[in-house]
């Protein structure tokens, strides 16, 4: 048995192997499958200040090798989240992470803060790769200024490990990786979902309710695995890479690239097991290559 | 109720015509408990356009054959597949999911289980089991012609069966809600699944009638375990998940303009 253990900045993981938030629910939807304690780390669903609705039905379409949502952050808000989930989620051995989003700077912070007092979530992942600004409409991820404003405003009030989540949809997204990074982050993850569209031609109408969604799937597992290997070579904290995740061989490409850990999303979806048969997976390529731990594969691309 | 991923192995595939396909599956250890009205997610082997699961209704256990039957409605490239698969094939289920139909405790009572085209597969299985405790179920089936009418020996085994077809090939002409049996009877439970359309057209007539009835949506879905909150329906508790909290719905819980 290879050594799996790795950290994201003062959060330790058993192995690199994470779910992806809106992918795994609580971890709990899952528990049927898979034995929860195995996995890495289990980034449950996007939590906002106030509950959310979600957008309207449909929300869905299925692309080739992947598919387009467009939930819009349905939860029930962080209070409900903390009287009614965490409970259930707190005694579950592995590091249980809470996707933090929002709207305005002061409703990221104050949900932070308020997860910042669960004792047994060691971190928080900052969503800002959905939502508008107040002023201006611009979303905070597509911007460095966007970023590093709402990373300093949460890293005031949350002092445990901070992961901020990147949006794809950018020029450069090693430059706000690095604004993240000067704000205060302990890690990025990349990367979300790619916006796209899918229309029915016999209608003349677009599939989704918002006409527009966010795209995930093997699919896009090349665009992932190049921004990774980016962000990687830009910033000195510890990347967590992910998008197109959807069995070992695949993990262990975005180790490669320089990501530290790395969250499987929509493969759960097609098999509802596959994180811990990633963690084996992962294991046995070690084993078969000679290495004794995982570390010794991060960023070990040869160029 | 405990939730499982399976190979199961193909017993029969049998093609009930051009658009449809009897896929019969088993196992050597004995196949879980369900409950009629849930469904499995089943996983679609070598189509390179289809990467999510495919949701289809559990039609029949058979406990004694080890046996459990998907109907399978040709739609698109991702059932087309699945509908190739031959026998000592092996297919990936995730089984049992979702809630089931509400089984009423007086067996007294006189239900309906009313489909529409593969919409009459859950109801199968249904029937049986309402056999089974003693209540007699009649089944009111309906297609577009006589050729979409699937399984009527298999129905007529738990109870009455009675059909409409639209073009008058079998049965009444016309939709289920204008079947005479609506007027000579009178039904306390409607269970209904099929097209949107005639489910709505069902929960009208429940309501207008004062019946209880519960409805089994079909919104596309992708997880199947109430994780992605893809397949949400609008209720009185706001959007839930089909998948999870259904796919049977009790009318009263839904925002239909009925």
């Amino acid at each position: 048995m290879a050594d799996l253990r790795v950290n994201i900045g003062r959060l330790e993981m058993k192995n690199p192997v994470m779910t992806a938030s809106g992918t795994f629910g609580y971890g709990l939807e899952f528990q049927d499958f898979v034995d929860l304690e195995k996995i890495g780390g289990i980034i449950v669903k996007g939590t906002t200040l106030a509950p959310r609705e979600g957008n309207p039905y449909p929300r869905m379409a299925e692309t080739p090798m992947g598919m387009l949502n467009a939930v819009g952050l349905q939860n029930k808000g962080v209070h409900y989240f903390v009287e009614h989930i965490y409970p259930q989620i707190k005694d579950i051995s592995t590091n249980m992470i809470v996707n933090v989003s929002g709207s305005q700077v002061e409703d990221y912070a104050e949900t932070a803060s308020i997860i910042n007092g669960l004792e047994n979530i060691p971190a928080i992942e900052l969503n800002i790769s959905c939502p508008n600004v107040k002023q201006g409409g611009m979303a905070f991820g597509v911007s460095a200024h966007g970023a590093a404003e709402v990373v300093s405003a949460v890293r005031k009030v949350y002092d445990k490990t901070l992961i901020v989540k990147l949006s794809p949809n950018v020029t450069d997204i090693t430059e706000i990786a690095r604004a993240a990074e000067g704000a205060g982050a302990d890690s990025v993850s990349l990367i979300n979902t790619l916006l796209g569209m899918a229309i029915d031609a016999e209608k003349r109408r677009p599939i989704l309710s918002t006409v527009t969604g966010g795209m995930s799937g093997a699919a896009v597992k090349p665009i992932a695995l190049r921004m990774v290997w980016q962000v990687a070579k830009a910033v000195k904290i510890p990347v967590i890479g992910l998008g197109g995740i959807m069995n070992w061989k695949d993990a262990v490409e975005f180790l490669l690239a320089g990501a530290s850990a790395i969250q499987i999303g929509t493969a759960n979806f097609i098999d509802p097991a596959v994180t811990v048969k990633v963690a084996e997976g992962i294991n046995d390529y070690l084993e078969r290559h000679g290495y004794n731990s995982v570390k010794d594969i991060i960023g070990a691309l040869e160029v | 109720m405990k939730k499982y991923v399976l190979d199961l192995t193909v017993t029969e595939n049998l093609s009930l015509h051009a658009s449809y396909a009897l896929i019969k599956l088993t196992q050597a250890d004995p196949l879980p408990a369900m409950r009629p009205g849930q469904f499995a997610e089943i996983r679609i082997d070598g189509s390179c356009t289809t990467f999510l699961r495919r949701p289809i209704s559990i039609n029949f256990v058979d406990y004694e054959k080890n046996e459990v039957w998907f109907l399978v409605q040709l739609v698109g490239d991702g059932t087309r597949k699945l509908a190739t698969v031959k026998k000592g094939d092996t297919v990936n289920v995730v089984l049992p999911l979702g809630n089931g139909f509400t089984l009423l405790p007086d067996n007294s009572k006189k239900v309906l289980l009313t489909g529409g085209g593969v919409g009459t597969a859950p109801m199968l299985y249904f029937g049986k089991v309402l056999a089974e405790k003693g209540f007699k179920p009649i089944f009111l089936l309906g297609a577009r012609s006589a050729k979409d009418l699937l399984q009527l020996d298999e129905f007529a085994a738990y109870g009455e069966v009675y059909t409409t077809t639209e073009d008058g090939s079998a049965g009444e002409k016309g939709y289920v809600t204008a079947h005479s049996i609506l007027q000579r009877e009178k039904f306390d439970m409607i269970y209904t699944c099929g097209p949107k359309p005639m489910m709505m057209a069902v929960a009208r007539y429940a309501k207008a009638n004062n019946i209880e009835c519960e409805v089994s949506l079909e919104n596309t879905m992708a997880c199947g375990v109430g994780a992605c909150l893809c397949c949400v329906e609008k209720t009185d508790e706001g959007h839930v998940c089909v998948c999870k909290e259904g796919p049977v719905f009790n009318i009263k819980k839904l925002l239909w303009q009925i």
